[in-house]
């Protein structure tokens, strides 16, 4: 790492997401000093200061890195990646919600309306008698107030602006966030478009013995118990291990408990969904169309959630059809 | 949505060794069938990538027909198997995002079966007939509350910054 050097200018910056992946990067721990000895951070709603009018006095290109956590719900935060875009020499989409939309691209099984209706009206535990929804704009004598526009369809962070490099994981693993930012600091980073990670699956890291897979039934976790060396999408359980990018450290099959993606797909995988359910079908052990179908039926009873868990705002289809919500 | 005057398109993908060679003796023998499918020839059914279906109808086609070998014909031995299960996981997952049911239809013909393939496209296009179009993009649109609200952001910014300075 370069001694003496002007310091560079980082921000970090989160949109629709949960947290998880400020954590997991205040997760490197005492090697965040180590940032800040190499970079102004200039913005992090998370953990430090920065006003956006401070972002929009910038030049174009004048902060270094930004590392952009969330996927795009908002018209608020599509602003904010428009700006940071701008902003920005390198734009890293940080961590399974800015990639792939991650859980809360599955809200695209829903449209504004449903998720309104539900939020505002219908919940249990709510107290709204006049039924007041959030407006984008409010008449008040002073003047006019705004409020973000939510939108039908949660957008990756790629769908909205260019991205440089991604960073997969929900959230990433810590080590894997230092491995990126010395990859940074020290120039090395792969070629811009690229997946920051390795290329390779969560079976590669798992230590389970594999043996042949034939599947007759599907069992959730609570279903069965697990024999605690053998492959467990041999045992019946939807394992996501054998389409999804390693680096994790197999860290949920090696405590009995499936894989469900949260790295994403390997190089070249479009569609992360498709590719999982197409090794899952072809392992069903079954050559007539009614077992199969029953098969399935029963053992996946949410198809959705069980292959786009993490993926489905950047799947090919990207969200559930309108006319069906 | 039906509409009389709607030319659905359709991609199908048909394998080397049985449908592609249907659709070939369909052909040659002058059977007519409806023009709407675009047929890609595949290797083996079981070459027929789900992702594929899913592509297909995210650019924009209405239907997307898969035929191959009969079960226990495939030239590869068993792939067809494979393209069975991965169409019945497939159709759950369509079923669940809102496709509906017969804009997906798998067929088994054989090398010898021109006719039956070209009834088999014939019907197929009129099922899609009936249902109309898909314009699977237009879901990805939003309402023009967007453009308005983004600009509403930058004209508010650019008056702050105004008072700032």
């Amino acid at each position: 790492m370069s001694e003496g050097k002007a310091k560079g200018k980082l921000a970090v910056y989160w949109a629709a997401s949960c947290g998880g992946c400020d954590i997991s990067t205040l997760g490197i721990d005492t090697k965040i000093l180590d940032v800040a000895e190499h970079f102004d951070i200039v913005m992090w709603p998370c953990a430090a200061d920065g006003k956006v009018h401070d972002i929009e006095k910038m030049a174009d290109g004048e902060i270094d890195v930004c590392l952009f956590n969330g996927g795009i719900r908002t018209s608020e935060q599509e602003y904010m990646a428009q700006l940071l875009r701008k902003k920005s020499k390198v734009l890293v989409a940080f961590g399974s919600c800015a990639s792939e939309g991650c859980i809360p691209g599955l809200g695209n099984l829903n449209d504004k309306a449903s998720c309104f209706k539900t939020v505002y009206h219908d919940s249990p535990s709510l107290d709204n008698p006049n039924g007041v929804e959030p407006q984008p704009v409010t008449e008040v004598p002073e003047g006019k107030l705004h409020l973000p526009v939510y939108y039908d369809t949660l957008k990756t962070l790629g769908q909205t602006v260019k991205v440089d490099y991604m960073l997969p994981g929900c959230p990433p693993e810590s080590d894997r966030i230092w491995d990126a930012i010395v990859a940074i600091l020290e120039n090395k980073l792969p070629e811009p478009g690229s997946v920051i990670g390795s290329n390779t699956t969560v079976c590669d890291e798992c230590p389970r013995k594999r043996e042949e897979k034939k599947i007759k039934k599907f069992y959730r976790t609570w279903e069965i118990e697990v024999d605690p060396d053998r492959c467990l999408l041999e045992q019946g359980l939807l394992c996501a291990g054998i389409a999804t990018r390693a680096g994790c450290g197999a860290l949920c099959p090696q405590v009995n408990s499936p894989c469900i993606g949260c790295y994403g797909p390997n190089n070249g995988v479009e569609d992360h969904g498709m590719q999982l359910l197409s090794a899952v079908a072809s392992v069903i052990d079954s050559e007539d169309p009614d077992e199969i179908d029953a098969i399935i039926k029963e053992g996946i009873p949410d198809p959705v959630g069980s292959f786009y868990r993490f993926s489905l705002a950047q799947s090919n289809l990207r969200r559930k059809n309108k006319a069906g919500v | 949505m039906s509409n009389e005057n709607f030319e659905p398109k359709i991609v199908g993908f048909m394998c080397n060794w049985c449908s592609y060679r249907a659709a070939d003796l369909a052909g040659s023998a002058r059977i007519k069938y409806p023009p709407n499918v675009r047929i890609i020839r595949v290797m083996c059914s079981g070459r027929m990538d789900p992702a594929f279906v899913t592509k297909a109808l995210s650019l924009g086609a209405d239907g997307v027909m898969l035929a191959g070998c009969h079960p226990g014909e495939c030239h590869y031995i068993d792939q067809n198997y494979k393209a069975m299960r991965r169409y019945h996981l497939l159709k759950h997952m369509l079923a669940a995002l809102g496709v509906e049911d017969e804009r997906v239809r798998l067929f088994w013909r054989s090398a010898a079966e021109g006719e039956q393939l070209a009834e088999a496209i014939t019907e197929f296009v009129a099922d899609i007939k009936k249902l109309g179009p898909l314009h699977w993009p237009d879901n990805w649109e939003e309402s023009d509350e967007r453009l308005e609200a983004l600009e509403a952001i930058v004209k508010e910014h650019e008056e702050v910054m105004e008072v700032n300075s």
